[in-house]
């Protein structure tokens, strides 16, 4: 206890030379909470949305289809039977079907993904309902990635062309019932959303589909023959390591700031033991064991950390707060990044996060000031008395 | 790549159809049946092989820009290209066997296999795409024809010819055809789809003749559901039966 108190003493008796290093120390705490809740956020509603607007319960793919892969997507169909047919019809379930088509807006040619969706399903929160516009001759649903892209609003008519299961061209208008806005663009670029009996239908491929979709909360999958599973874990492991990418990219800026604060440290630490070689003599001469006497130096470097932690706290928590409530606004171009970001981010902050991210750089910070003080396991009271360090 | 390449690709599936030379059956004098037009078609169509030059004009937005290329072909199956001018396409090769399409580019010393999405890419440009150049059946085993009356089109009388699919696994469900009833030479085509809709449409502007045969000089390609101008394609020279070595319809003729 006498170590804390004199530990402390000293600290704050240093003055400036304290608080300049607990103020840069203190930014790195901020900014390491602050920016690991902002990539935990990302995630967190990146995969909220996909999960409501795509993924829903998982999904169950025709064995040759690769997204990644488009010479896949023209064998990728197979009729929905049996189990399958059965999922569906519980609810369970909903076929979606894939094709490649060319567009032609205003004249111009361009490549597109036309999906076909049972109008109905309320598996996914996807705006499907409003196919079952009947007045039209074909309705379509875009979404505001691919509407913006191809210039297309509600009432556009747009003529696709397609290949049917056998090959042959055909091609018909499509009106644009809907533009909805969605954060997932792998539902929206370069996609054309139509009513799946009409796709299937336009292929000559009744009853068929590419993949199906399942409902959310179902304890165990049921077990399709012919189709693979593919759980929330895999359908979101690109988006994962994406965010863990990102994180570690991110990393850099905060890890260079904590350096800084380190190195201040370091030296502080270094500076102050070679200035109070006297000081420690006397301690020694009074009874101060060399191991109590690191101690003292490492409690003070550490001290920089606590005090720290509590700057960081009093400045650092109401930013913090204002930043999870009112979130970050993105810019426009972030949806072109190709996976599911908010156009305002709020960041995700747990108990744990904060006390992890706490204790690192204390832990850090204690292990930086202890390094420096290793010296003194040599030090000879006399020579320190007389202002020698051997 | 020229119209003429692309006949030599496909065997005159597709834009060959268009360049025919009708032997005297037609000349003019009594009506021949739909099935004498097409096997007449057919057999002018494909040469045992041929050697030509040609100049692609693909009319775009930003203006118009000329391709020269020359091609080999062999029957309706193999059929390989270089690209001649201008510079930034020199060097570029096609090469068709059967149903298989390879592109080699010199930048980036590379051969890629054409297949599934990338057929429905458009050539260099063009208005024609890869998926175009595919077929190699004759139009008589794809198609049933019918006369379905005649027509002036660049001031020569033609009969119209109308295909329907045969089989529900041919790339368009119907054509038409516009035959010169003197010249024996499709002046005329136009693509349709499954549900009638307008798909594509050649038109020959000059013919010229050749080894006896009448050939499209000049000729237009449009594909009819984008507003471009279409792209022009024009015969600098081409020589039927030449000699041809075998190793020019293999993969390492791309490399060379």
């Amino acid at each position: 206890m006498l170590l804390f108190k004199l530990a402390f003493r000293n600290v704050i008796g240093a003055g400036l030379r304290t608080w300049l290093n607990v103020i840069v120390l203190s930014l790195s705490f901020v900014t390491i909470i602050a920016m690991q809740g902002l990539y935990k956020g990302m995630q967190y509603q990146a995969e909220d949305a996909m999960m409501q607007v795509e993924y829903a319960g998982g999904q169950y793919w025709h064995p040759a289809y690769d997204p990644y892969d488009p010479f896949t997507l023209e064998d990728s169909h197979q009729p929905v039977s049996g189990a399958a047919q059965r999922a569906v019809a519980a609810g369970d379930a909903i076929p979606i079907l894939f094709t490649q088509a060319t567009i032609y807006p205003q004249g111009r040619v361009s490549s597109a993904l036309l999906k076909g969706i049972p109008p109905e399903q309320e598996i996914m929160e996807f705006p499907s309902e409003q196919l079952l516009q009947s007045d039209h001759a074909l309705p379509a649903i875009v979404g505001t990635r691919m509407a913006k892209s191809n210039r297309l609003a509600v009432g556009d008519y747009l003529t696709v062309r397609w290949r049917d299961a056998n090959g042959t061209f055909d091609a018909q208008d499509v009106q644009i019932v809907h533009v909805f806005s969605t954060i997932v663009s792998s539902v929206d670029a370069g996609q054309i959303w139509v009513p799946l009996e009409r796709l299937q239908s336009m292929l000559k491929m009744p009853n068929e589909a590419t993949l199906l979709t399942l409902r959310q909360g179902l304890t165990d999958p049921p077990v399709l023959p012919g189709w693979d599973y593919k759980g929330l874990d895999i359908l979101m492991a690109d988006l994962r390591e994406m965010v863990t990418s990102k994180q570690v990219g991110g990393s850099i800026m905060y890890l260079l700031l904590l350096f800084l604060a380190l190195l201040a440290i370091f030296d502080t630490q270094v500076l102050s033991i070679w200035r109070r070689k006297k000081e420690m003599g006397t301690l020694m001469a009074m009874g101060l064991t060399r191991r109590q006497l690191i101690g003292l130096f490492t409690i003070e470097g550490g001290m920089y950390g606590v005090l720290a932690a509590l700057l960081g706290a009093l400045y650092g928590t109401p930013l913090i707060v204002w930043f999870a409530t009112h979130g970050w606004e993105m810019p426009e171009m972030v949806d072109d990044f190709g996976f599911a970001i908010a156009s305002k981010l709020v960041p995700s902050y747990s108990f744990f996060l904060v006390l992890g991210s706490t204790l690192l750089v204390l832990a850090t910070v204690t292990i930086v000031s202890y390094l420096p003080t290793r010296r003194i396991a040599k030090l000879e009271p006399t020579d320190a008395l007389r202002g020698k360090l051997t | 790549m020229t119209g003429v390449s692309l006949m030599n690709r496909t065997g005159g599936v597709l834009i060959l159809l268009m360049l025919l030379h009708w032997t005297p059956l037609l000349n003019g004098q009594q009506q021949p049946t739909a099935m004498e037009l097409l096997q007449a078609l057919d057999e002018n169509m494909v040469a045992e092989n041929r050697i030509t030059v040609s100049t692609m004009i693909i009319h775009g937005r930003r203006g118009s820009r000329s391709i020269q290329s020359k091609s080999w072909t062999q029957g309706s199956e193999k059929s390989y290209t270089e690209y001649l001018a201008p510079a930034r396409e020199r060097g570029t090769k096609m090469l068709k066997v059967g149903d298989q399409l390879w592109t080699y580019s010199p930048a980036t010393d590379r051969i890629i296999q054409i297949a599934g999405h990338m057929l429905r890419q458009s050539v260099m440009g063009s208005d024609l795409s890869y998926e175009d150049m595919m077929e190699d059946q004759t139009l008589s085993e794809m198609y049933t024809p019918e006369i379905v009356g005649s027509e002036t089109v660049e001031e020569r009388d033609c009969w119209i010819l109308e295909l329907t699919a045969k089989t529900p696994g041919i790339t368009y469900h119907s054509r038409r055809a516009w035959i010169d009833k003197e010249r024996n030479i499709a002046l005329k085509e136009t693509r349709y789809a499954a549900s009638g809709k307008l798909l594509k449409e050649a038109l020959v502007q000059e013919v010229f003749q050749v080894e006896g045969r009448w050939y499209p000089k000049r000729m237009t390609f449009k594909d009819m559901l984008s507003t471009g101008e279409g792209t022009e394609f024009i015969v600098n020279s081409i020589a039927f039966n030449a000699e041809i070595p075998d190793y020019i319809f293999t993969k390492a003729v791309l490399r060379r």
